[in-house]
């Protein structure tokens, strides 16, 4: 009901603001849910999520601008690729948990930021600028601010829908239980960090998805994407919102960005008032927004 | 001119002296962290950004009180380490109950915060700072030149981790320490103050971030993005070393410093990612880290 209501504010949403300034806020929502499966759902803090969206989006602007590849297959390759690339993160981090998980993380993202720095088809600073939005399935011309604008809706609802899925299936209570306590997930037999494992190459997936997505609209891949600052701003988006709600992340993404493009035209330092919003939210507020409203209503059976 | 494996010995010992001061502030940083992690398992993301703000009070005592370079050795990491305190004792402690990680989420916004305000007020370039008149000039060793001041950087580092090591691990206070991390409530109950314990701890091991701060600010330029990518580097080391080990701090410090100035003479495009490389290489091998225990 409440799902259905907000689809139709968001299909209606571009005919009142800016769609640029819209589809930024869903490919950082798509971002956000993406991580919000791993801190939320299983316990991972992976402060290395910057690698999959930023490596994605790299791999989009390239695949698309210089091989020429149809938007959908960049979108794809992107995917694939910020999948693989957590297979390989994974792999190395699930060996440790808690912080020791979040450091390594960040330690491997800050490799892939060097990378992109030096690797030459990233063209260092300047990234990869004027890519071609191009025509989606031979048949939508990208081009149009509202033919992109529901493509973008398109693929979040595409990955909210997953991870909903996901959440809700059995995959998904194995993911909690691991999160409540993983030995006792492994006494009741599960391999947990298989679990750990697929639920991190997801998240990597989903969100080089939104990362791709993101070159597309803005028809740029830069180095900011892959800065260890950005895993950082999308582990605040989750908190603000809601860790571990399904809403949260979305909630945060909006605020952030928002609060982002308003206090550019201010005198205020970005960095700054986001550092303050961080430390408030960690000190007062750990639930999040969408998870203090749900603290607050009465309970229902499940 | 003799050569070595196709190099010439002034590129391949000057390269190996930066590693080696790259190295020791490595260890200066890691170890702090190192003391921190022991004692409140908390993962200083602010660390960097103190260690920016060590060498911020140099330059500030210069410009502003006519502070020189001896001064600000004591004076720095003094303002640093009372900085530490007093963001332990209104933040931080708060979260001790709770799940680590929000300790780094916590100092993660700090470090924001610092480092946004600092850019702000001094923008991204840096700022110089001369090196004291005493320690001007250098040596000619023959094979190479080795700059006084960089010789007084590996010697002050050294001296300042091992003498911290000697505390922690060889005296009584080092022993109340250990205990308290294993067992605080017991070690509350012989009558030591273990929260000012704690906040003593941080404050000391950030403090050692600000005179690494003091000491890299004639090096390299003091700018408010100096912390930034060291802080990584240095979680890096300390995963490699292992977490609990002050040890492993200062001996990964130097060798990756080393590793990374050798890297630069035979491959300079991997110089930079040369430690995470490494770490993942030592993950694999040993989850743990060289001189960590399995927890």
């Amino acid at each position: 009901m409440i799902a259905a209501l907000l689809l139709l504010i968001a299909v209606a949403a571009p005919f009142v603001l800016y769609p640029v300034f819209l589809m930024k806020v869903l490919c950082f929502a798509l971002f956000a849910c993406a991580f919000n499966l791993l801190i939320g759902f299983a316990g991972l803090l992976s402060f290395g999520h910057a690698a999959f969206f930023g490596g994605a989006a790299y791999i989009a602007a390239h695949t698309v601008k210089v091989w020429g590849w149809a938007p959908e297959f960049g979108l794809l390759a992107a995917t694939a690729v910020a999948g693989l690339m957590g297979l390989v993160f994974g792999l190395i981090a699930i060996r440790r948990q808690g912080i020791y998980f979040a450091m390594i993380t960040l330690a491997l993202s800050q490799m892939v930021f060097f990378l992109a720095l030096q690797l030459p088809f990233t063209h260092g600073e300047d990234g990869i600028q004027g890519v071609p939005r191009g025509t989606l399935f031979g048949l939508f011309d990208l081009g149009q601010p509202l033919t992109m604008y529901y493509t973008v809706l398109a693929i979040f609802v595409a990955g909210f829908a997953l991870i909903w899925r996901t959440v809700h299936s059995p995959f998904g209570q194995v993911l909690k239980a691991i999160r409540e306590n993983e030995p006792r997930a492994v006494s009741l037999g599960y391999r947990t960090d298989r679990y750990k494992l697929v639920a991190f190459v997801l998240s990597a997936s989903l969100a080089g998805l939104a990362g791709g997505t993101k070159a597309l609209v803005f028809q740029l891949a830069s180095l900011t994407d892959v800065t260890w600052q950005m895993s950082g701003e999308v582990v605040l988006m989750t908190l603000l919102g809601g860790m571990g709600t399904l809403f949260g992340p979305v909630v945060g993404a909006g605020l952030v960005v928002t609060l982002e493009s308003y206090l550019a035209s201010t005198s205020l330092p970005v960095p700054v008032v986001i550092g303050c919003i961080f430390v408030v939210c960690v000190l007062v507020f750990r639930r999040g927004i969408v998870g203090e409203l749900l603290a607050r209503l009465p309970k229902r059976g499940n | 001119m003799v050569s070595l494996l196709g190099i010439p010995p002034q590129v391949l010992f000057g390269q190996l002296l930066l590693g080696l001061i790259n190295g020791s502030f490595y260890a200066l940083l890691s170890l702090g962290l190192a003391v921190i992690f022991g004692m409140l398992n908390v993962i200083n993301f602010a660390h960097g950004a103190l260690y920016m703000v060590g060498a911020f009070v140099a330059w500030l005592l210069l410009t502003y009180a006519g502070v020189g370079y001896w001064g600000a050795l004591i004076v720095a990491p003094l303002v640093v380490g009372l900085l530490g305190i007093l963001l332990e004792k209104s933040m931080l402690s708060r979260l001790y109950k709770l799940d680590h990680l929000y300790g780094l989420l916590l100092t993660f916004g700090l470090a924001l915060i610092l480092e946004g305000a600092f850019r702000h007020q001094y923008g991204v370039s840096g700022q110089p700072y001369p090196i004291p008149d005493a320690l001007k000039g250098g040596q000619n060793l023959g094979f190479m030149f080795l700059p006084n001041y960089r010789a007084w950087v590996v010697v002050a580092s050294l001296t300042i981790c091992f003498g911290t090591w000697f505390a922690i691990e060889r005296t009584k206070l080092g022993a109340y320490l250990r205990a308290a991390t294993e067992n605080p409530t017991l070690v509350q109950a012989f009558g030591i103050n273990v929260p000012v314990m704690v906040s003593l701890t941080y404050g000391f091991g950030v403090a050692l971030a600000g005179l690494a701060g003091v000491l890299a600010a004639p090096i390299y330029q003091v700018s408010p993005l100096m912390g930034t990518n060291l802080i990584i580097i240095v979680f890096a080391v300390v995963v490699i070393g292992g977490m609990g080990s002050i040890l492993g701090a200062i001996v990964t410090g130097l060798g990756l410093g080393l590793l990374e100035g050798l890297t630069k003479v035979f491959y300079p495009e991997a110089s930079n990612i040369v430690v995470f490389v490494v770490m993942a290489i030592v993950l694999l091998i040993k989850p743990a880290g060289l001189f960590g225990r399995e927890r």
